[in-house]
């Protein structure tokens, strides 16, 4: 888990060869900076405020803080952790202002003592990555994600989505590890729950239409 | 240590990450062998959490990456990062 993935080290060299260029005034850098995690700021801000405009604003000025505060980036962190804590308190700023009231009834306490109880099938036909072509899937993903809890979902996002380590989700919280992982969990179980019985409806491979077509030639 | 299914349940998140230590993820194996309904939530969990980490859950709006990078085209010839 504490492990870096083969090339982070390479990518974090390049990343602080950045920072100085930009720091010691060559601005223009900071696109190439940025660039390889405008993705991952969009998505989490949109996981968290579930309105594309409010997300493309936040990720805007989230970006636009990252680069104003560079110099108060320190190297102990990764720079995509630091961004995506920066991502993380715009987008709460922008809850708490504007949903005050439903955000407090979205509140994770209503689960926190409680076990979740997954959905119980007795048999799980995989769905390949190919069904995520499928309008239909892809909203039934993006609902589940938008009912949960915004403490589960922050969660859910960096670890899940983003994939970042359980360390690196603790850090970008400011959480526990071990409060990552409670939260992980029930998240996870949460997702299944809702997830597994839509999606095997949802999901059905069209085979049969194609052994009918082909029943003349035989 | 015998497990029920809420005991599985309850580590399915551990299992997944490879964090259970080896004596209880052998207990939760021995488990999972012979329970249709623990295999099939492992199965399920585990190929959500694969879904979940394909970019096109959510797609970038379109032009996107042209309106962030002209914004910041604005700020960046206007303004110098705050210094320490
Ligand atoms: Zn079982």
């Amino acid at each position: 888990m504490t492990t870096s993935p083969p090339g982070a080290e390479l990518q974090q060299q390049r990343e602080t060869a950045l920072i100085a260029a930009i720091l010691s005034g060559e601005r223009e850098k900071f696109h190439d900076l940025i660039r390889p995690y405008e993705r991952q700021v969009y998505h989490t801000a949109l996981a968290l405020l579930k309105n594309e405009t409010e997300a493309e604003d936040v990720a805007q000025e989230a970006i636009l803080r990252a680069y104003r505060k560079l110099a108060s980036f320190r190297g102990d962190a990764r720079f995509s952790t630091w961004l995506l804590a920066i991502t993380l308190n715009e987008a709460r700023t922008c809850l708490r202002a504007e949903k005050r009231a439903s955000l407090d009834s979205l509140d994770s306490t209503d689960y926190g003592d409680g076990v979740v109880t997954p959905a119980q099938l007795t048999d799980w036909r995989e769905l390949p990555s190919e069904a995520l072509e499928r309008e239909e899937v892809r909203s039934l993903m993006q609902q589940a994600i938008a009912e949960l809890p915004v403490t589960f979902r922050e969660v859910v996002i960096l670890r899940d989505m983003e994939e970042l380590s359980v360390n690196e989700t603790a850090e970008a919280l400011g959480i526990s590890i071990s409060l990552v992982k409670v939260r992980l969990h029930r998240a996870r179980l949460l997702l299944q729950k809702a997830l597994a019985p839509r999606l095997r409806v949802a999901w059905k491979p069209e085979k049969k239409r194609g052994v009918i077509r082909r029943l003349p030639w035989f | 240590m015998v497990l029920n299914c809420r005991h599985v349940w309850d580590r399915i998140s551990d299992y997944i990450d490879g964090t259970l230590d080896p004596e209880v993820r052998a207990d939760v194996e021995r488990h999972l062998a012979h329970c249709e309904i623990c295999s099939a939530v492992l199965d399920s969990t585990r190929n959500i959490i694969i879904l979940m980490a394909d970019d096109r859950v959510f797609e970038l709006p379109v032009d996107f990456s042209q309106r962030l990078h002209a914004r910041l085209d604005a700020v960046l010839s206007s303004e110098a990062p705050d210094s320490a």
